[in-house]
């Protein structure tokens, strides 16, 4: 049970030195989402009635100006060198550059589980995302996770499903489970 | 002693095989759960959400209350053996505690954690019981206007007086309060933030927020930074503690107690502040000053027990008016949001059975866990032992599969995607989650108290101005978003004159 190191070689250390640029992503981030909201609460029919002065459109147009506002002084906040510390955690270890490699291969697990849980059902599409997971993380044991997977969808399929009935698709295995 | 025989009903509800049961799977997975590294208790909670989706609600509340006290026991056993706390909540925790194991003292470090969260939980139960209908009894007189008020300071207080940065809890706050607006306005019927897909219009369920940003976000987090060599774990045996350390612990309990329940029915108090009062004041207070930073038992003690009365004193404002205080209590509203169920004033009133038999099986939850936590300890030291890519593997399935399971659309696990992505770049810039969780559950709320007191006043804005309570509540916004300034040109000032 042990995780194998190997193949982890990244592009050196790129940790940035003086300011964290990439902040401007999220500033970048808040104002969009603030234009969004208000682009779409201008599309939003202007019902006011005596029951309701303030109607709908209010408060989307509000917190889009908000957003703007906030975006605009995030921006100030980052260029005069503010930054705030990435979360700390027990299995996060910080010294490292983020490892795009592993975060696109669980994130493409995932939406292989997500697309296939109607076709397949959930028991194959599950098998598949914690074996994804477990195999992006760094897990190399590919017949033992495979049993793993396995039996944790077909239990969690006839626990929750079946016992506790939760909503959880059979799929192509209808009628065989 | 209305309340009292309320209780003793609640009791005589729990007390069925079957009731107990479901509090002992509760607390037992609760706290294997909490014990799993990188799992605080609003994440336990969040994960464990669907089991309880085919049960009556009563019966998923026995079992909540004990995920719940389950949780936040599990996450200290971690820090006391791990050192690399989870939540903030712990982080004291591990000062001593880690001390004590390496010291091999982890046996009685954990035997003080377990007893005195014991202690803690079940004074701050009894507090809630006394407390709880007194807060009722205020909140019942309040109108649209006040409810407005306590929600706008709700906002404020979790954007600004925690987390190190005002300007990134803002930011939290506002996507939390977007994502809220998402679906068909309650008032009006319009459709927000739609953009036509027809699954949306029912908004985005709480539960699917909540897991994202908890679940998904951290095990993307951790997978961009995965520890390749896992922290060393202390071995440990069955928890146990001599004379001397009963001595020394049981008065850091009752103090640290003392601490917890207050802020924890504070809207901005946390267990942070509490947990750190109580470690100062045991530093201060002890006979063995020379052990303090090497391994004292007090600092252990104290601070248990002041998370786990904080702890308690969140479900004050949560079940009384409706408030979060923080992300488990978050995750809980969302629980009763999920039944149909709104807490606040009136739902000792309607759900007055739910309510107490809630509140009777976390007095049993705590019992359980003593009783269960101190010859299990060694069996959940093993637990920390698990190779983190099943860990996480198993978080994201399990993520996937409660967020599928509330509504029974893939949609749901494309949202939950995106939120476990935002998620995870809240983690890299450094923003602060429980503003957003707030934001999503409080946010469609205030809207509809802040559109019924402009109803009242006929659109002028004079409308949200109840009364007294909400200009107290507005003099206290200000005050605490004006405190900078107020320090800055008035306290500084005035030290610099005495120095």
């Amino acid at each position: 049970m042990s995780l194998d190191v190997d193949e982890r070689t990244d592009s050196g250390s790129r940790r940035p030195s003086g300011a964290d640029r990439a902040q401007y992503g999220v500033c970048a981030f808040l104002a969009l989402l603030g234009v969004l909201v208000i682009v779409d609460a201008t599309g939003i029919a202007h019902t006011t009635s005596s029951t309701d002065p303030i109607g709908p459109r209010t408060v989307p147009v509000l917190l889009g100006v908000l957003l703007l506002v906030i975006a605009v002084v995030y921006i100030v906040d980052v260029a005069r060198g503010g930054r705030a510390e990435p979360e700390a955690g027990e299995d996060v270890d910080l010294t490292n550059p983020i490892d795009w490699r592993t975060v696109l291969l669980l994130i493409g697990a995932f939406v292989v589980n997500a697309v296939l849980i109607e076709p397949l059902g959930w028991v194959i599409s599950g098998a598949l995302l914690f074996w994804g997971t477990a195999f992006a993380l760094g897990n190399r044991h590919y017949l033992r996770n495979l049993a793993i997977a396995v039996a944790l969808s077909l239990i969690t399929f006839y626990a929750f499903a079946i016992g506790l009935g939760v909503n959880l698709p059979a799929g192509v295995l209808q009628g065989i489970l | 002693m209305d309340n009292l025989n309320h209780l003793l009903e609640g009791f005589a509800h729990v007390v069925t095989p079957m009731n107990l049961l479901l509090a002992l799977i509760g607390v037992t997975i609760g706290t294997a759960v909490g014990v799993l590294p990188g799992i605080g208790p609003a994440m336990t909670v969040a994960l464990l959400l669907p089991v309880t989706y085919g049960m009556e609600p009563t019966q998923a509340f026995i079992m909540f209350a004990g995920i719940f006290y389950g949780g936040m026991y599990g996450g200290s056993t971690t820090s006391i053996l791990l050192n690399t706390p989870g939540e903030s909540s712990s982080v004291v925790t591990a000062i001593e505690g880690n001390k004590m194991a390496k010291a091999g003292r982890a046996a009685q470090a954990l035997a003080t954690a377990a007893i005195g969260s014991f202690v803690a939980g079940t004074i701050g139960t009894l507090l809630l019981v006394l407390v709880a209908p007194l807060v009722v009894d205020f909140a019942v007189g309040l109108g649209a206007p006040d409810y407005f008020a306590i929600m706008l300071l709700s906002f404020i207080a979790v954007t600004a007086v925690l987390g190190s940065s005002r300007i990134r809890g803002f930011a939290s706050l506002l996507v939390g309060l977007v994502i809220g607006i998402v679906g068909i306005d309650s008032v009006s019927g319009q459709q927000r933030l739609t953009f036509g897909v027809p699954q949306l219009a029912d908004g985005i369920d709480v539960v699917v927020v909540a897991v994202g940003i908890f679940a998904v976000g951290e095990a993307l987090w951790v997978a961009a930074h995965l520890r390749r060599k896992p922290a060393g774990v202390i071995p440990v045996g069955v928890p146990w503690m001599g004379r001397e350390d009963w001595k020394r612990s049981w008065k850091p309990w009752l103090r640290g107690t003392a601490f917890g329940f207050p802020f924890g029915a504070m809207p901005a108090g946390g267990a942070e502040i509490p947990t750190f009062l109580s470690y100062a004041t045991e530093k201060k207070l002890t006979k063995h000053p020379e052990q303090f930073g090497k391994g004292a038992i007090e600092g252990v003690a104290g601070p248990e027990a002041a998370n786990n009365a904080s702890a308690a004193g969140t479900l004050v404002p949560m079940l009384a008016i409706g408030l979060p205080t923080n992300a488990t209590a978050a995750v809980m509203l969302a629980a009763f949001q999920s039944y149909g169920i709104q807490p606040g004033p009136l739902l000792f009133e309607r759900e007055s059975g739910l309510v107490w038999a809630l509140i009777a099986s976390l007095f049993i939850g705590n019992l359980l866990l003593l009783l269960l936590n101190l010859p299990l300890a060694p069996a959940w030291a093993r637990l920390l032992r698990i190779p983190r890519p099943y860990l996480y593997a198993g978080i994201v399935f399990f993520a996937s599969m409660g967020a599928y399971a509330v509504n029974a659309q893939p949609l749901d696990l494309f949202l939950l995607l995106t939120l476990g992505l935002i998620g995870f770049g809240m983690r890299r810039f450094g923003l602060p989650v429980l503003p957003l969780i707030v934001g999503v559950i409080l946010g469609p709320r205030a809207e509809l108290q802040g559109r019924r007191s402009l109803q009242l006043s006929g659109g002028e804005l004079s409308g949200l101005l109840g009364g007294p309570v909400s200009y107290v509540i507005y003099a206290v916004i200000v005050l605490v978003l004006a405190w900078p300034l107020v320090r800055r040109y008035i306290v500084r000032p005035l030290v610099e004159q005495r120095a």
